[in-house]
C-alpha cells in the first residue's frame, strides 16, 4: 500500500478519475476442466475470451460530465462497472483523486464508496423488491455514518427524497408501487444520500419514456449544479450527449476512438466511426443528409480484428490500418482521435 | 404522480389484496388441504389434552385389553374408539401422540436442512468460483447416497456403539440430524439457482457499490428475494422427511415402540396383520398418507401461485 | 374508401379487478402504399392497436367494439380460418424481437419455404427461389448461404433483415412494424429503416410503424397518430404535427427532446407520468399533466376535468383537446362577425 497522504493541493489539480491502459477480458470457456480439449491426440487447454475493453485511457476532470457513447458491445458499460469496482480489470489501473483504487479490498474501498456512486440502467431491477423506499435510502447513510442518530438519518432521507421530487410520505412503500420514472428518481436519491462528488450513470434514461427522460435528465443536471458533481455518463443516445455532456468519448469494440469537447465533436467529428454514428441519428428536421452507410456489422469482441478495430467497416482503411493499432493523438481543436487517416491528413 | 394514495398499505391490507389470498379463495383443493392439515396439526399438538389416554403412561395401559378392534367392528370396547394395539394402548391416543412425534421430526429435519442448504446455497451462488465448485460437488456426492442408506448406516452405527437404550433416549434429535444432514443439497441447489438469477440484478450491484459487506448483501438483499422457491421446496421436504422417518421407523431404525411415531406404529401392527388385527397398521397408515398428501397438495398449490421457474424437484 | 379503416375500436382486458380498457374509440385509416406512424409512450396502447388489427391480442384481451375493415372485409367478425388467410398473406407483422417470429430450430430457408407453402400451392424449389429473391431484396450478403443457416448464426441486424424478407414473402398490402429497430444500434437502425422505407416505396406496400421514437417517425412516415392512455389524441400529416403540434401532449413530447433545447439548459419536461389504464383520470386523461389546464379559465378547466374531448379539425390535423377546440372557436367567431 502506498501512503494515502496526498496533499489537497495536488488533489485539486489532478484529474478526479484516470483510467490507464484499462483492459477487461471475460472468459467464455468455463472452469479448468471445461477448457481441456482433445486436439490431434493431445490434451490441450483451450481458452476463449470476450475482449470487452482493450486499453482504455481516459481522464475525467472535476466538475465535468464526460459522456461515453458507443453501440452495444463496445465496452462502455464495462468501463463504468470497472470504475466502480464491480469488475476487476484484467490489466491497467483506475486512479481516483491520485490514488489507485482497482486493487483495494472491500474494506479499503469503503471511503471511496462514499465519494463515488452509481446510477443504473433499469429502474425496475435496481431497487430491492423486498425493501421499502425508506429502508433503501437509509441503508447507505447508516453504513457510511454509523455515528448518526436515527433522527438525523431520517432527516437526511427526507431531504434527499424532497430533492429528487419524491414525497417523503411515500417512504414506507415498496419499489413496485412506483412508475419507472419515480423509481429512477429513488435510485438517484440513493446515490445522492451519501453526498458523493462523482457519479457514474450507466444508461440512466434509456429504459424510460421520452417525457420521463426529460424529467430525469433535468434532475441529474440540477443535482450536478447543487452538489458540484462530476459525471461519467454512459449512453448510446447522441442527442442526450449533445445536451448533457461537457466532453464526449466515443468507443468502438473496447477502444476509445475519439475524445473531444461536446461542441467540437458535434461540429466536426473527426473519426470515420464518429461521423457514421452522427449521421445515423434520426432527426426531426426534414433535410436529412444521406447517412453514411457502413459496410458490414460490428465484429464480435471474441476475435478482434488486427490493427485498427474499425478497419473492416471503414471507407478510408488502408494497409497501415489493417496492421497497426492507432494511438490517441491530440487534434488542433482540443480533442484526441485514434485514426491513421486523420493523422496522415487523408480525412 | 397522483396514482398513489397518501397512506401506505398495511401488511394486512397487502395480504388481503395479494394474489396469494385471491388464488387460495378460488382453489377448493387448497382450502380443503389446509383445513385437514390444520386439524391434524392441532390434534397432534393438543394430543396431551385431546387423547383419552397417555400411551407413555404404563399405569394406564391394560394389557388385557390388547388387540381390540375399532368401534364399528364386532367385539369392540366403546372406551377404545379406534381399538387398541398389541400392548393394549388406545390406538387413537397413540396415533395422536405418534403424529406429534412425526411432525416434530419432519419440521425439525426440514429446519436443519433449510439452515444448512440456504447457507451453502447462498455462499456457493454469491461467491462463485472455487467455493461454488467445492460446495456443489459436495452436494453431488451427498445426493449420490440415498437418504435412507445414510440414515441406516448412521443409525445402525449409533445403535451398535451406544446400545439400544441410549438410542431410544436420543431417537428424536438423532433422526432430525440424520434426515436433516442427508437432504440439505435439495435446498442448496434451489437456493443457489435463484441466487445466481438475483445476483445479476442491478439492486445487488447497487448494494455492492454502496460498500455493504458481502454477508449483509447475501442475507438482507438476496435471501428475501429467494424465499418463494424456498417455501415451495419446504412443503415437499416436510412431506419427504415425515415419510423418511416412517420408513426408518418401519425398518426398526427410527422411533422405538415405547415412544411411537406413525412409522413405528405401522411397524408394530405389521406383525399382527396376519392374525386379523389390521387396524393397528391400517389406521396410522391412513393418517400418514392423508398428512403427506395434504402437505403435497398445499405445496403444489403454492408452486403454481408463486411459480418459481427455478424450482426443480 | 381506404384500404384499411379502423372505426371506434374498443379493446379491453378482462382482469380480476374488472375490465381494463386498453383502447378507446380508436379511429384511423390507411391508403394503399401509405406509411402511417403510431407514436406513444409505453402504456399508451400502440402495440395493442397493432395486435388488434390482426386479431392477435392474447387473452384476457378482447375486442369489445368497433370495426376494422380491410379491403371491404370486416375483420373483427371473421372466423379464425379466414383471418389466417389475411394474416401473413395480406398483412404481415414485424416484431421488435426477431426471435418472436423465427423458430430457433429451423433454418431460415425452411421457415421461409414453409410459410410460402402454407399460403400457396407451389413446389419447394419454387418456394426456395422466391425466398432467395426476397433475401436479395433485403440486401443480405451471400443470401444463398443464409438460407441454410439457423437464426442464432446471424447478428441482430441480419435477423431483422430476414424478418423483413419474411414479411415481404407473400407480397402483402400492409406491413405492421412494432418497434422494429428499438433493440438495434443506431447505425444498424438507420440502415434497417432506410431499407424498409425503400422496399415499401418500391412495392407500394402500406406501412404501419409503431414506435416511441419521434425521429424515426418523422423520417419514414407520411401520416402519424399520437396515442395517450389508450386513445388517439392527435392525427395528421407527420410533417405538420412535428412542426406545429396542436395537442399539449404532443407539444410536450416534442419539446422534451434534448435536441429541442440548447445544450446544457433545462429540458422542457412534462410533469408526472402516464396514468395506468385501470385508473384513468376523469375528462381528458392528460389534464393532470397539462400545463394549459392551470392557466385556463374556470369553465374550460371544468371541461378538461369532466368531459372527454372530441376531435376537432385544425388544418389537416385533428386533435382531441378542449383548448384547441376553444382556440378554433375563437378564431372562427371574429371571422364570422366580420362578414
Amino acid at each position: 500500500m502506498n501512503s494515502t497522504a496526498t496533499s489537497p493541493v495536488s488533489e485539486a489539480t489532478q484529474p478526479l478519475l484516470a483510467l490507464r491502459g484499462l483492459e477487461k477480458r471475460f472468459s467464455l470457456s468455463g472452469d479448468f476442466l471445461e477448457q481441456l480439449q482433445f486436439k490431434g491426440g493431445k490434451l490441450v487447454r483451450h481458452q476463449e475470451h470476450v475482449h470487452a475493453i482493450n486499453g482504455v485511457d481516459l481522464e475525467i476532470q472535476r466538475g465535468e460530465a464526460l459522456c461515453v457513447v458507443g453501440e452495444s458491445g463496445c465496452g462502455k458499460s464495462t468501463v463504468a462497472r470497472t470504475v466502480m469496482g464491480l469488475i476487476t480489470p484484467s490489466a491497467g489501473e483506475v486512479h481516483y483523486a491520485g490514488q489507485r483504487i482497482d486493487d483495494l479490498s472491500t474494506k479499503q474501498l469503503l471511503p471511496y464508496r462514499r465519494r463515488m456512486q452509481m446510477i443504473f440502467q433499469n429502474p425496475y431491477a435496481s431497487l430491492n423488491p423486498r425493501m421499502t423506499i425508506q429502508q433503501t435510502l437509509e441503508e447507505p447513510i447508516r453504513l457510511h455514518h454509523p455515528d448518526w442518530t436515527a433522527q438525523r438519518i431520517k432527516d437526511k432521507v427526507n431531504e434527499v427524497m424532497l430533492s429528487v421530487g419524491i414525497d417523503p410520505d411515500w417512504g414506507p412503500r415498496y419499489g413496485h408501487e412506483f412508475s419507472g420514472g419515480q423509481r429512477q428518481r429513488i435510485a438517484i436519491a440513493r446515490a445522492l444520500a451519501v453526498d458523493p462528488e462523482f457519479i457514474v450513470a450507466d444508461e440512466p434514461i434509456s429504459a424510460l419514456d421520452v417525457s420521463i427522460q426529460a424529467q430525469v435528465l433535468n434532475l441529474l443536471m440540477e443535482a450536478q449544479q447543487r452538489h458540484n458533481l462530476t459525471y461519467l455518463f454512459i449512453t448510446h443516445d447522441l442527442a442526450v450527449v449533445e445536451h448533457f455532456g461537457t466532453r464526449v468519448a466515443v468507443m468502438y469494440l473496447g477502444r476509445v476512438c475519439e475524445v473531444a469537447p461536446t461542441a467540437t465533436l458535434f461540429a466536426r467529428p473527426r473519426h470515420p466511426y464518429t461521423q457514421a454514428l452522427m449521421s445515423a441519428i434520426p432527426r426531426l428536421e426534414d433535410d436529412r443528409p444521406q447517412h453514411i452507410r457502413l459496410k458490414g456489422e460490428v465484429p464480435t469482441p471474441v476475435h478482434l480484428p488486427s490493427g485498427c478495430v474499425f478497419h473492416g467497416r471503414c471507407p478510408h482503411a488502408d494497409t497501415r490500418c489493417r496492421e497497426e493499432v492507432p494511438a490517441l493523438i491530440a487534434t488542433d481543436d482540443g480533442g484526441q482521435v485514434a485514426c491513421h487517416a486523420v493523422e496522415e491528413g487523408r480525412i | 404522480m397522483t396514482t398513489l394514495t397518501t397512506r401506505p398499505a398495511s401488511r394486512w391490507e397487502r395480504f388481503r389484496d395479494s394474489f396469494l389470498l385471491y388464488s387460495f379463495k378460488r382453489d377448493l383443493i387448497a382450502q380443503l388441504s389446509l383445513l385437514v392439515f390444520i386439524l391434524l396439526v392441532a390434534a397432534a399438538v393438543l394430543a396431551p389434552w385431546l387423547a383419552p389416554m397417555n400411551p407413555y403412561d404404563l399405569a394406564q395401559i391394560d394389557i388385557l385389553a390388547s388387540e381390540l378392534p375399532p368401534f364399528w367392528v364386532d367385539g369392540s370396547d366403546p372406551t377404545y374408539l379406534m381399538g387398541t394395539d398389541a400392548q393394549g394402548r388406545d390406538l387413537l391416543s397413540t396415533i395422536l401422540y405418534g403424529a406429534r412425534v412425526s411432525l416434530i421430526i419432519g419440521f425439525g429435519a426440514v429446519a436443519l436442512q433449510a439452515t444448512l442448504g440456504i447457507c451453502f446455497g447462498l455462499l456457493a451462488g454469491y461467491l462463485g468460483g472455487r467455493v461454488d465448485a467445492f460446495l456443489m460437488r459436495l452436494a453431488d456426492i451427498q445426493l449420490s447416497f440415498s437418504t435412507l442408506m445414510v440414515a441406516i448406516v448412521v443409525g445402525a452405527l449409533f445403535k451398535a456403539i451406544f446400545g439400544g437404550g441410549t438410542f431410544s433416549d436420543y431417537a428424536v434429535p438423532l433422526l432430525v440430524l440424520i434426515i436433516g444432514l442427508a437432504e440439505w443439497p435439495q435446498y442448496a441447489r434451489t437456493v443457489r439457482a435463484s441466487v445466481l438469477a438475483e445476483k445479476g440484478k442491478e439492486y445487488v450491484d447497487a448494494a455492492r457499490v454502496m460498500g455493504l459487506p458481502s454477508r449483509r448483501i447475501m442475507f438482507r438483499h438476496i435471501l428475501p428475494n429467494t424465499l418463494s422457491p424456498i417455501f415451495v421446496i419446504s412443503t415437499v421436504q416436510v412431506a419427504n422427511a415425515i415419510i423418511s422417518e416412517a420408513a426408518l421407523s418401519f425398518l426398526g431404525l427410527g422411533m422405538p415402540e415405547t415412544q411411537p411415531s406413525l412409522g413405528s406404529l405401522i411397524k408394530s401392527g405389521f406383525d399382527y396383520l396376519q392374525s386379523g388385527s389390521w387396524w393397528i397398521t391400517l389406521i396410522p397408515g391412513l393418517v400418514l398418507v392423508v398428512l403427506v398428501l395434504v402437505i403435497n397438495l398445499l405445496g403444489d398449490w403454492l408452486r403454481d401461485v408463486l411459480n418459481p421457474r427455478l424450482y426443480k424437484g | 374508401m381506404s384500404l384499411l379503416d379502423v372505426n371506434h375500436l374498443d379493446v379491453r382486458f378482462a382482469l380480476r379487478g374488472g375490465d381494463v380498457r386498453a383502447l378507446r374509440d380508436v379511429c384511423f385509416s390507411l391508403d394503399r402504399g401509405e406509411r402511417l406512424g403510431i407514436v406513444g409512450e409505453s402504456g399508451a396502447g400502440k402495440s395493442v392497436a397493432a395486435f388488434s388489427l390482426l386479431n392477435l391480442i392474447a387473452k384476457p384481451g378482447y375486442i369489445a367494439g368497433g370495426s376494422i375493415r380491410f379491403d371491404g372485409q370486416e375483420l373483427t367478425t371473421l372466423s379464425d380460418r379466414a383471418l389466417r388467410k389475411v394474416r401473413g398473406h395480406r398483412m404481415s407483422m414485424i416484431f421488435q424481437d426477431p426471435m418472436m417470429t423465427l423458430n430457433p430450430v429451423l433454418t431460415i430457408g425452411e421457415q421461409m419455404v414453409e410459410c410460402l407453402k402454407a399460403h400457396r400451392r407451389i413446389s419447394t424449389r419454387e418456394a426456395r427461389g422466391i425466398s432467395l429473391n426476397k433475401l436479395q431484396q433485403v440486401q443480405i450478403p451471400s443470401p444463398e448461404a443464409r438460407l441454410d443457416q439457423y437464426p442464432h448464426e446471424l447478428s441482430g441486424g441480419m435477423r431483422q433483415r430476414v424478418i423483413i424478407a419474411i414479411a415481404l414473402l407473400l407480397d402483402p398490402d400492409i406491413i405492421i412494424a412494432d418497434e422494429p429497430t428499438t433493440a438495434l444500434d443506431v447505425t444498424i437502425q438507420a440502415e434497417i429503416m432506410a431499407l424498409l422505407l425503400e422496399l415499401c416505396e418500391k412495392h407500394n406496400v402500406g406501412l404501419i410503424l409503431i414506435t416511441h421514437d419521434l425521429g424515426v417517425v418523422s423520417q419514414v412516415t407520411q401520416r402519424m397518430l399520437v396515442m395517450y392512455a389508450g386513445r388517439v389524441i392527435e392525427q395528421g400529416p407527420t410533417r405538420e404535427i412535428i412542426n406545429d403540434p396542436q395537442h399539449p401532449y404532443t407539444q410536450g413530447l416534442i419539446n422534451a427532446l434534448p435536441q429541442m433545447a440548447t445544450p446544457g439548459s433545462r429540458l422542457n419536461q412534462i410533469p408526472g407520468s402516464m396514468p395506468s389504464l385501470s385508473n384513468l383520470p376523469s375528462g381528458c386523461a392528460f389534464h393532470p399533466r397539462c400545463s394549459f389546464v392551470e392557466r385556463a379559465d374556470g369553465s374550460r378547466r371544468q371541461a378538461c376535468h369532466d368531459q372527454v374531448p372530441e376531435f376537432v379539425t385544425s388544418g389537416n390535423c385533428q386533435a382531441a383537446c378542449h383548448m384547441v377546440a376553444e382556440m378554433i372557436e375563437s378564431e372562427r367567431i371574429p371571422a364570422e362577425e366580420q362578414d
